[in-house]
C-alpha cells in the first residue's frame, strides 16, 4: 500500500517565486522566511517521498469562470506551468502519476466525492512555488506529482468540514492503494490575507497561530467554521486554509510535528509552514 | 437562500458578482497570454469592445481603479493579470484600494506581524 509519510503546509505567494528567481533568499526581508525551509529539506532528504499530492487553489490559470469545479484531480502524465500574466518565470514541467491519480479518483467517487477529472491541467504558482521551495535548485523534480484543486475563487466555496473530509477520503484512498509508493501531501496557501476591498492588507496573527496549533493537534476544531466566518477571521484569501485542512485530513496515522514557522509579512500575507510526520498507529488491540 | 453576511470592506465574489463580471473577468483571464496583453496596450478600446465590456466596466478599466473594477464584478485574481500589464503588484493595488501610499501600506503589513 501507499505509505503516507506526512504533510507539509506552506505558503505559495507568487513573490516567493520571484525572490527565488532573483536569488534574494539571503536579503533581510526574505531570510526569516527562507531560512525556515532548511529543516524541511533535511526532513525530505531523510524520508524521500516518491510522489507528492499537492492540494491548492487555481488562481485563474487553468480554470476560468466558464467551468469552475469545486474539487478537481489531475490525471495527466505531465503538468505544465504557464505565463500567469504578472511576470513569474515559468517553471519546468512536472511528471504526473496517472495510475495513482485514477486510483484516487475511483476511490474518491466511491466515497461520494464527485470530483472533476483533468487529463490536461496547467498548474499555477500555488503548485509551482511550493515545489521550488521544497526542492530548490534540483536538475529534475525528485517526485511524481498529482494536483488536487479546491475552489476558493467563486463562492459558494466548500466548507472547512467538507475539505477536511476530502482529505480523509484521500488518506483512505492511499491506504487502499496496492502498489508501493511513498507519498507526501502538500497543502498550499494562507495564512491570513486579503487582497481586495478597503480591508485589503488584513492580517490576523492570533487566528493564524491558533490555526497552526489546531492543524497539528486538533484539526477537527477548524471544521466548525462557516465560510463567512473564515472570510471575516482570515481575510478573503485566507480561506486558502481549506487546502491546508484537506492536507491535514489525509494523515491517517499518529501525527507528530517535525517543524513549524510563522512569519509576517511576505507580500500581503502571513506565512505559515508546518511539517507533520504521519506515523503508523499502534495496533488496534493495544489501542483498545 | 442563505442570509448574506456583510463583512466591512470585504467583497464576496459570489454568483451575482460572477454573472455581472463575466465579460470583464474573461478579458482579464485573456491577459495570461503576452500577445493579448500587447493587443490591449496597442488598442485598448478595440480590445475592450471585443470582450463586450459594459460601460461601467469600460470606465473602471479606463480609470485603472481596482475598487471600481470589483464593483463592476471583477474578481481580484483575474484583475491581478490586468494589474500585471502595468507592473503593479498586490501592495500597489492594496495601497490604491485603501487610499494609502505604498510605503504606508507595507508598514501596515509589517505592523501586523509584530
Amino acid at each position: 500500500m501507499a505509505q503516507i509519510i506526512g504533510a507539509i503546509t506552506t505558503s505559495h505567494i507568487p513573490a516567493i517565486g520571484g525572490a527565488i528567481a532573483k536569488g534574494r533568499q539571503n536579503e533581510p526581508y526574505w531570510q526569516p522566511f527562507f531560512d525556515a525551509y532548511g529543516r524541511v529539506h533535511e526532513w525530505l532528504a531523510k524520508v524521500r517521498p516518491d510522489t507528492a499530492i499537492i492540494i491548492y487553489n487555481d488562481h485563474g490559470l487553468n480554470f476560468f469562470l466558464d467551468k469552475m469545479p469545486t474539487f478537481a484531480v489531475g490525471a495527466a502524465p505531465e503538468y505544465r506551468h504557464a505565463d500567469e500574466g504578472w511576470g513569474l518565470p515559468v517553471s519546468r514541467a512536472f511528471a504526473g502519476n496517472p495510475e495513482l491519480s485514477w486510483h484516487l479518483i475511483e476511490s474518491l467517487v466511491a466515497d461520494e466525492f464527485d470530483v472533476t477529472t483533468c487529463q490536461e491541467m496547467l498548474v499555477d504558482h500555488a503548485f509551482t512555488v511550493p515545489m521550488s521551495l521544497l526542492w530548490p535548485g534540483v536538475e529534475s523534480w525528485p517526485v511524481k506529482t498529482i494536483p488536487i484543486t479546491i475552489n476558493t475563487v467563486q463562492h459558494p466555496l466548500p466548507s472547512p468540514k467538507r475539505c477536511f473530509a476530502l482529505g480523509q477520503a484521500i488518506g483512505r484512498a492511499l491506504d487502499s492503494y496496492e502498489s508501493d509508493c511513498k507519498v507526501v501531501i502538500i497543502g498550499t496557501g494562507g495564512l491570513s490575507h486579503q487582497l481586495d476591498g478597503t480591508r485589503a492588507g488584513f492580517i490576523n496573527k492570533p487566528f493564524d497561530l491558533m490555526c497552526i496549533e489546531k492543524l497539528v493537534n486538533d484539526p477537527a476544531a477548524l471544521t466548525h467554521y462557516a465560510i463567512p466566518e473564515l472570510v471575516e477571521l482570515a481575510g478573503s484569501q485566507g480561506v486558502e486554509l481549506l487546502n491546508l485542512l484537506a492536507a491535514r485530513g489525509a494523515l491517517t496515522g499518529q501525527v507528530a510535528k517535525v517543524h513549524g514557522n510563522y512569519h509576517v509579512p511576505i507580500s500581503n500575507t502571513a506565512t505559515g509552514l508546518l511539517v507533520l510526520e504521519n506515523r503508523p498507529r499502534a495496533p488496534a488491540s493495544r489501542a483498545a | 437562500m442563505s442570509e448574506r453576511r456583510a463583512i466591512p470592506g470585504t467583497p464576496i465574489f459570489d454568483g451575482a458578482a460572477a454573472r455581472k463580471g463575466y465579460a470583464l473577468n474573461k478579458m482579464c483571464f485573456s491577459f495570461n497570454q503576452a500577445a493579448n496583453r500587447a493587443e490591449f496596450v496597442k488598442d485598448e478600446d478595440a480590445y475592450c469592445a471585443k470582450f463586450g465590456l459594459k460601460p461601467e466596466q469600460r470606465e473602471a478599466i479606463r480609470h485603472r481603479n481596482v475598487l471600481e473594477l470589483i464593483a463592476a464584478g471583477g474578481n481580484v485574481y483575474y484583475l491581478a493579470k490586468f494589474a500585471g500589464i502595468f507592473g503593479w503588484n498586490v501592495q500597489d493595488i492594496g495601497a490604491q484600494q485603501t487610499g494609502m501610499t505604498v510605503e504606508a501600506f507595507k508598514e501596515k503589513l509589517a505592523a501586523a506581524g509584530r
